[in-house]
């Protein structure tokens, strides 16, 4: 801002800027401080004048007690709208600093106002759409490929595997998520039972809560949960450390050292995962049924003997290890998807996030999917 | 040179007694300095000896141990985000890195400053904001691509434009010149001065870069173990016989630029 005495008094003491009819006829007179704060007020100002019809025009610019660049680029513009209406212009009485400044941005602000680029028409935005999924499939595909070649190189030299990073994931992805699938699979465990005594004490069969909670707890619901939460807390993880990595270029750093970023980051992680999730489930199963014996002891007064009896017939090997079977699956599922959702990340903040929810959203999605064709498949084997 | 003639009258940033440390280890010990109203004033030293975190403490985003900090003549030691505000609407600043919004377009980055502390009309805003993309002389299309998309010397020229939206009275620049290409560099220095000859802005800035020092900056300050070292033009620091001075302006490419200076100004004699 140019004004000495101005600047000390700050911006909202100076006086305010405004334009008023001149002593000559076709003329602005402009007074006060044109700068960016007294601007919202000025331009429909500038904009409502009434410029006589005929004749030269002048704009007197000699009461203007302070300029920025805003002011000048309001002023700049008010005069080259009026020349390109084919009127003379005649602006006077600006001081010379304040003349420099216009001149200034009038000579760097020729061409400076580029009209944003038009918006694509519907048809095109539909086939930029289709074609962005197409790519999309096609993106997840060959990562699909990669990492599998990938593994098979590894388990070709075991010594390209690293141990460290498998141990690290075990431990944040495993070992650390076992309150957290613990508590709420023990809630779960209590709510089914819940739900179940009323029904059962009413056809006098309370001793079936043990089926009721066991069955469902161990083939369908706990490596359901377990897959879920671990893909709220640990797929999205993969996904946001990729990304930003993606961003800072960390990635593209490790392909120069010869390190293959699928070697380092997603190897490590999918094996982790595959190994971690059963053993995760095989602990929720645990807790759920501990949460179910609690219950049906408190609602039906059921030893806690007669239901681990009872337990004993109601599961067998087969529904407890097809419980199992299922979570290596779910397991390569939210690692992939969320490795996969984190290569995929371009360089703003803003795309890490976006990705890291696209990860959770299709990883929960392909887990349920996944868990609905292993019922369709195993009712087709009478299982 | 430390006991150059300090300026107070007039003075836009005032240090005085400032002690800064941080995680244990002492950055700044008893620094006093002054920015004269309308000078380029340059803080210059070797890595790590806290030239950012005073510009960071100038800035209110970071608090020294003890010592005075006034920018228009205003505390700005211990103030609180929303007491400083008023303060931080009259000053512009312009990070290492750009830290230009990575989601938002160039012209959306400026305009954010615009939209956020004025009430202007959503052209008037636009247009601002395109005049400042001019100014620091970015090609017009730069300003509907993202930060992502532009070359780190564009990514530069874009964040001095935010940092110029308000029209601030003071421009803190943090290595405006650092991982540019000569010419990029260049363009910076001349840039900055013509900003500072047209708009009358007062400028501090860290730099390591010494052909800005001796084209663009009309006094340097030199920090090294906590204190400050020297202060004056770069003639008068040239000729100073403190050692780390000495090593930092008589190094082989301080020579260079040394002599390309002098060369310049024999040539256009003032």
């Amino acid at each position: 801002m140019l004004s000495g005495d101005s600047q000390k008094m700050g911006m909202l003491t100076e006086q305010a800027a405004d334009v008023s009819r001149g002593s000559a006829a076709g003329e602005m007179s402009c007074t006060g401080s044109w700068t960016v704060g007294g601007l919202a007020s000025l331009e429909p100002r500038v904009e409502a004048f009434a410029w006589p019809a005929e004749g030269e025009l002048a704009i007197d610019g000699s009461a203007i007690t302070a300029m920025d660049t805003s002011g000048a680029w309001l002023l700049h513009r008010t005069r080259s709208t009026l020349e390109l209406g084919g009127r003379s212009v005649r602006l006077h009485g600006l001081r010379a600093e304040f003349d420099a400044l216009l001149k200034l941005i009038a000579a760097r602000a020729a061409g400076a106002q580029v009209p944003s680029p038009p918006a694509p028409s519907a048809l095109a935005k539909l086939g930029e759409t289709a074609w962005i999924g197409l790519l999309r499939l096609w993106g997840m595909l060959s990562f699909l490929g990669e990492a599998a070649v990938a593994a098979l190189r590894s388990i070709a030299q075991p010594r390209r595997i690293r141990w460290q990073p498998i141990l690290h994931n075990l431990q944040t992805g495993g070992f650390e998520a076992l309150p957290i699938t613990g508590l709420l699979s023990f809630l779960l465990g209590i709510v089914i039972a819940y739900q179940g005594a009323e029904q059962l004490r009413r056809f006098g069969a309370n001793i079936y809560v043990a089926d009721l909670v066991g069955l469902s707890m161990v083939r369908e619901l706990s490596p359901l949960i377990t897959a879920i939460i671990v893909a709220g807390r640990s797929g999205s993880a993969y996904t946001a450390q990729i990304g930003t990595m993606k961003v800072t270029e960390e990635i593209d750093a490790l392909r120069t050292i010869g390190i293959p970023p699928l070697e380092l980051l997603v190897l490590p992680k999918a094996l982790a995962m595959i190994v971690a999730l059963p053993l995760l489930t095989v602990y929720t199963d645990v807790m759920g049924i501990l949460g179910g014996m609690v219950m049906a002891h408190a609602q039906l007064d059921l030893s806690y003997g007669t239901f681990l009896d009872r337990l004993d017939d109601a599961i067998t090997l087969r529904s407890y290890l097809i419980g199992i079977g299922k979570a290596p699956v779910f397991a390569a599922i939210i690692a992939l998807v969320g490795c996969y959702q984190g290569f995929q990340a371009t360089g703003s903040a803003d795309s890490v996030g976006r990705q890291t929810t696209t990860s959770v959203v299709q990883s929960i999605f392909l887990v349920i999917v996944a868990d609905a064709l292993f019922s369709v498949i195993f009712s087709w084997l009478h299982i | 040179m430390s006991d150059a003639p300090e300026r107070t009258v007039d003075g836009v940033v005032e240090v005085r007694g400032l002690n800064t440390r941080l995680g244990g280890s002492v950055i700044h010990e008893d620094v006093s300095l002054t920015v004269v109203r309308g000078e380029i004033f340059a803080l210059v030293g070797a890595s790590g000896c806290g030239k950012s975190t005073l510009l960071r403490e100038a800035i209110a985003l970071l608090q020294p141990v003890s010592g005075s900090i006034k920018v228009f003549g205003q505390e700005v030691v211990g103030l609180s985000d929303e007491e400083a505000l008023p303060l931080r609407r009259r000053w512009g600043v312009m990070f290492e890195r750009g830290a230009l919004f990575s989601s938002l377009t160039v012209m959306e980055n400026v305009g954010v400053v615009l939209r956020e502390h004025t009430r202007l009309s959503r052209r008037l805003i636009d247009e601002n904001a395109a005049v400042k993309i001019a100014l620091t002389g970015l090609p017009p299309d730069a300003g509907h691509k993202y930060p992502n998309e532009l070359s780190g010397g564009m990514r530069k020229r874009a964040a001095l434009a935010r940092a110029l939206a308000l029209d601030p009275e003071l421009l803190f620049l943090d290595e405006p010149t650092a991982g540019l290409d000569p010419l990029s560099a260049s363009g910076i220095d001349e840039l900055v001065r013509q900003l500072r000859d047209a708009l009358g802005l007062s400028i501090m800035m860290v730099t390591h870069d010494l052909d800005l020092l001796w084209r663009g900056a009309d006094r340097v300050a030199v920090l090294g173990e906590g204190r400050i070292l020297g202060i004056g033009t770069m003639t008068e620091l040239a000729r100073s016989d403190h050692p780390l001075i000495r090593e930092y302006f008589y190094g082989p490419r301080g020579r260079a630029a040394r002599e390309q200076a002098w060369k310049r100004n024999s040539a256009t004699p003032q």
